[in-house]
C-alpha cells in the first residue's frame, strides 16, 4: 500500500484505491485462507481474473451485457417529497433494484459467468442469503445455458419464497442447508464444501465482496461501475460530487461498489449502515459485524466477525436476509480501522420504519437491506444544509420481503 | 539436523517395526469432556500409534457431516481451546511418548491470541499443529512461529497439489506429511487405492518425512491396503461415527461409548499389525 510518513512518524496513506497487496490483504484484513485443496483453484482464478481484467474484448463484452441485458446504467433519482419532508440535504437513489432481476447482484454474476466461460468451467455454484444471489446467478446461468447449483439456508428458504420460486423456475437445482442457523453462513459452508469435492469442472460464484483473495477484490471491481456511474451522473445532476454517500453493509458488495471509486475524494463523507436487529447490546440479536464484532478468520479472510470469546462463529440477526452474515467484506473492516469510511447501523424496527416511509413519499417499495441505509438517510438528511447531497444505493426492490413485511407488521395477505 | 521430537521418534520406531502408523483422529469434548477423557486416554492402549486431537470450531469448512456433527457435540457440551489445552496436559502427565497433533481450523487460535496459544501448547505437551485454513502462503502467520517454538507444522497434500506447488507445501513441513486422498469433505467418498499408492509414491520422491494417508478410510481392510507404501494411515470419521452411533437418545454418552471406539481403534490396529 502507498504510504508515506507524516510528522509524528506514523505511516500516512496516500490513496485508499491501491488495495489488496499481492497477498490479498487490505492492512490486517483479507488474505487467502483456505484448505490445500482449494488453494490452486484461488491462484488459476488470480490469474484469469488479471488476464480478464487486461483483455478490452472481456470489457466489450460485459458493456454489452450492461447496456442489452441488465439495463444500465441504472438512473440516479432526485427524491424530493423525501427532501422536501426531511427537511435537510439534497437525497438521490442510485437505482440499482431497477436493474434486471432487481438488485445489484447482476453486476457481479455477469462478470463472473464471463469469467467462469472463460476458464473453461462448466459448473456454477453459489450460496445465497435473501436469494437476490441466488436468483441473479440462476439468470445468467440460464442465460448461458449452465448448470447451476444454488446453497441456501433452509430457514432462508422459508423467509425468501418468491425467491426461491424463481430460482427453480430459472432451471437451478436449490439444496437446503439445515446445518447451523440454516443461514447464509451455513449455506456458504456448503458451497465451499462443495467446491472442494468438485475441483476440476466446477466455479464457485461468491456473492459478496469476501471470501478468500481474489474475490473481495473481483466482486468489488464488478460492482463498482455503481460509483462509476455516480461520479458521472451526480456532476451532470448537480455540477459536483455529493456530500455523502450511504449505503447497507451485509458482506457489503453494494457499498463497496459504490464507495471505492470515491475513497480518494476526500470532501466526500461515507457511511456504511450495518443490521442492527434487535440492537446493538442485545448478545447475538444483531448483524453488525464491524459495530458489535472482532477480527478473526472465517470464509477464507481476515475481517470483524460476530464472534464468542473462543472464536466460535454467532448467528447474528437481522429481520433481512441478505444482511444476516457474521461476517463482513475485509475492505471494509480495512476502510473502518483506517476511519475512511464511518460505519453506523440500524435496527430491524427503524429499517422497516424507512421502508414504510419511503414507500410512501416516493412510490418506491426498497427492499429490507437498503432500508437500513435509509434509515440512517432520515437521521443524517436533517442534520445537514439545503445545498448539501446524498446519494444513496438503493441496491435491491422490496417485492422479495413483502411477506416478511407484513407478518412484522401484522398485516394480512 | 534439528532436534527429533515426539512425532519423529515414533516415525522412526515404526519404521524399525515395518510397519505404518496408526493415526486416529478424535475431537477434544465429544460428546462430553468426561467421556473425551475415557477415549483420549485409552486410545494409546487400543493401538493408536499417533492422536489427533480435533479442536472443535462452529464452521469445519472442510468437514463432512460427522466431524461436523462431533465438533457441535463438543462445543454445546461446553468445550473450548483452554480445556482442550488442559485435556492434552493431563494426558502428557500420565503417557510422555504417544505423539498428539492438535488438528483445527485458524479462528479460534487467532483470537486465543496466537503466540499465547503456541506458548501454551508446547508447556501443554502439543507436538504438533494442523491447522486446515492456513495455506503455505501465509507461513508467516502461525506456521513459523510454531517451529520457532519446536512444534512440529504438518502440511496437507492434495490431489490438486501439483508438481509446481508440492515444493511450497513440503518446504516447511515437518513430522509427517498428511496426504488427503480425495478432493473432497473429511468422511465422504472412498479413496481409490491404487491412485493413492502412485500419488504417495509422488510425494516420496520430494520429501523424506513420513507420509499419513487419510480422508475416507473407515474400515480395517481399507487401512491395511492403504497403508501399503504410506507411513500411516488417518481415521477420523468413523471414529465419531462410532461415538454418535453410542450416544442414548438425548444425545449423551452411555455406558457403551467409550468402548464403541477403542474397540473399532483395536480392530484397526491389528489390520495393520497384520
Amino acid at each position: 500500500m502507498a504510504t508515506t510518513s507524516n510528522k509524528t512518524g506514523e505511516a500516512k496513506l496516500n490513496s485508499f484505491r491501491t488495495g489488496p497487496d499481492d497477498k490479498g490483504f487490505f492492512g490486517l484484513f483479507g488474505g487467502r485462507f483456505v484448505a490445500e485443496t482449494l488453494m490452486p483453484l484461488i491462484l488459476d482464478l488470480e490469474r484469469a481474473y488479471d488476464d480478464a481484467k487486461n483483455d478490452p474484448e472481456f470489457g466489450k463484452a460485459l458493456a454489452f451485457l450492461h447496456t442489452h441485458y441488465s439495463g444500465r446504467p441504472s438512473p440516479l433519482y432526485f427524491a424530493e417529497r423525501m427532501t422536501a419532508d426531511l427537511g435537510g440535504a439534497k437525497v438521490y437513489f442510485k437505482r440499482d433494484e431497477l436493474n434486471h432481476t432487481g438488485s445489484h447482484k447482476i453486476n457481479n454474476c455477469l462478470g463472473q459467468i464471463l469469467l467462469a466461460r472463460r476458464m473453461g468451467k462448466t459448473r456454477i455454484i453459489a450460496e445465497t442469503g435473501a436469494g437476490q444471489h441466488g436468483v441473479a446467478v440462476a439468470t445468467v446461468c440460464a442465460k448461458f445455458d449452465m448448470p447451476c447449483e444454488i446453497y441456501m439456508g433452509a430457514t432462508d428458504i422459508e423467509r425468501q419464497a418468491p425467491n426461491v420460486a424463481r430460482m427453480k423456475l430459472l432451471g437451478a437445482s436449490l439444496n437446503p442447508v439445515t446445518s447451523g442457523a440454516g443461514t447464509l453462513k451455513d449455506a456458504m459452508n456448503e458451497a465451499l464444501r462443495d467446491w472442494v469435492t468438485n475441483v476440476k469442472d466446477t466455479y464457485y460464484i461468491i456473492g459478496t465482496a469476501a471470501g478468500p483473495h481474489p474475490y473481495p477484490m473481483l466482486v468489488r471491481d464488478f460492482q463498482s461501475i455503481i460509483g462509476r456511474e455516480v461520479r458521472e451522473q451526480i456532476v451532470a445532476a448537480e455540477g459536483r460530487f455529493p456530500d455523502a454517500l450511504v449505503a447497507c453493509i451485509g458482506g457489503g458488495s453494494n457499498a463497496i461498489g459504490l464507495f471505492h471509486p470515491f475513497l480518494d475524494d476526500k470532501d466526500v463523507a461515507i457511511f456504511g449502515v450495518e443490521a442492527g436487529g434487535h440492537g446493538l447490546d442485545v448478545e447475538n440479536g444483531h448483524a453488525a459485524s464491524m459495530n458489535g464484532g472482532t477480527p478473526g478468520v472465517l470464509h477464507g479472510n481476515r475481517t470483524y466477525l460476530l464472534q464468542n470469546y473462543d472464536g466460535q462463529i454467532l448467528e447474528g440477526h437481522s429481520i433481512s436476509a441478505g444482511l444476516d452474515y457474521p461476517g463482513v467484506g475485509p475492505e471494509h473492516s480495512w476502510l473502518k480501522d483506517t476511519g475512511r469510511v464511518t460505519y453506523v447501523s440500524a435496527t430491524d424496527k427503524e429499517a422497516l420504519t424507512a421502508l414504510q416511509y419511503c414507500t410512501r413519499m416516493e412510490g418506491i417499495i426498497p427492499a429490507l437491506e437498503p432500508s437500513h441505509a435509509l434509515a440512517h438517510v432520515m437521521r443524517l438528511a436533517p442534520t445537514m444544509a439545503k445545498d448539501e447531497i446524498i446519494v444513496m444505493n438503493l441496491c435491491g426492490r422490496g417485492d422479495k420481503d413483502l411477506f416478511t413485511v407484513a407478518k412484522a407488521l401484522g398485516m394480512k395477505i | 539436523m534439528k532436534t527429533q521430537t515426539r512425532i519423529d521418534r515414533r516415525f522412526a520406531a515404526l519404521k524399525k517395526e515395518g510397519r505404518a502408523a496408526l493415526v486416529t483422529f478424535i475431537t477434544a469434548g465429544d460428546p462430553d469432556l468426561e467421556t473425551s477423557r475415557k477415549i483420549l486416554f485409552g486410545l494409546p492402549k487400543a493401538g493408536a500409534d499417533l492422536i489427533e486431537l480435533g479442536m472443535p470450531f462452529s464452521d469445519p469448512m472442510a468437514d463432512g457431516p460427522a466431524i461436523q456433527a462431533s465438533s457441535l457435540r463438543a462445543l454445546q457440551a461446553g468445550q473450548d481451546m483452554k480445556k482442550t489445552l488442559a485435556l492434552v496436559a493431563e494426558f502428557r502427565a500420565q503417557d510422555p511418548d504417544t505423539p498428539i497433533v492438535l488438528m483445527g481450523y485458524y479462528n479460534p487460535i487467532y483470537v486465543f491470541p496466537g503466540d499465547r496459544f503456541l506458548d501454551e501448547a508446547v508447556k501443554s505437551g502439543v507436538d504438533g499443529l494442523i491447522v486446515v485454513d492456513v495455506p503455505p502462503e501465509a507461513d508467516e502467520e502461525l506456521c513459523l512461529p510454531a517451529i520457532e517454538r519446536g512444534l512440529n507444522f504438518i502440511r496437507l497434500a492434495t490431489p490438486t497439489t501439483d508438481a509446481k506447488r508440492l515444493p511450497a507445501v513440503l518446504a516447511n513441513t515437518s513430522g509427517f506429511v498428511y496426504y488427503v486422498s480425495i478432493t473432497g469433505i473429511t468422511g465422504s467418498a472412498a479413496p481409490d487405492v491404487n491412485n493413492v499408492h502412485s500419488q504417495v509414491a509422488r510425494i516420496r520422491k520430494s520429501t523424506n518425512l513420513p507420509v499419513a494417508v487419510g480422508f475416507g478410510v473407515r474400515t480395517p481392510e481399507q487401512a491395511r491396503e492403504i497403508a501399503v507404501g504410506a507411513d500411516g494411515v488417518v481415521v477420523g470419521s468413523a471414529l465419531v461415527t462410532a461415538i454418535q452411533q453410542s450416544l442414548d437418545g438425548d444425545g449423551h454418552a452411555t455406558g457403551k461409548t467409550a468402548a464403541a471406539v477403542l474397540d473399532l481403534v483395536n480392530s484397526l490396529s491389528k489390520a495393520l499389525r497384520g
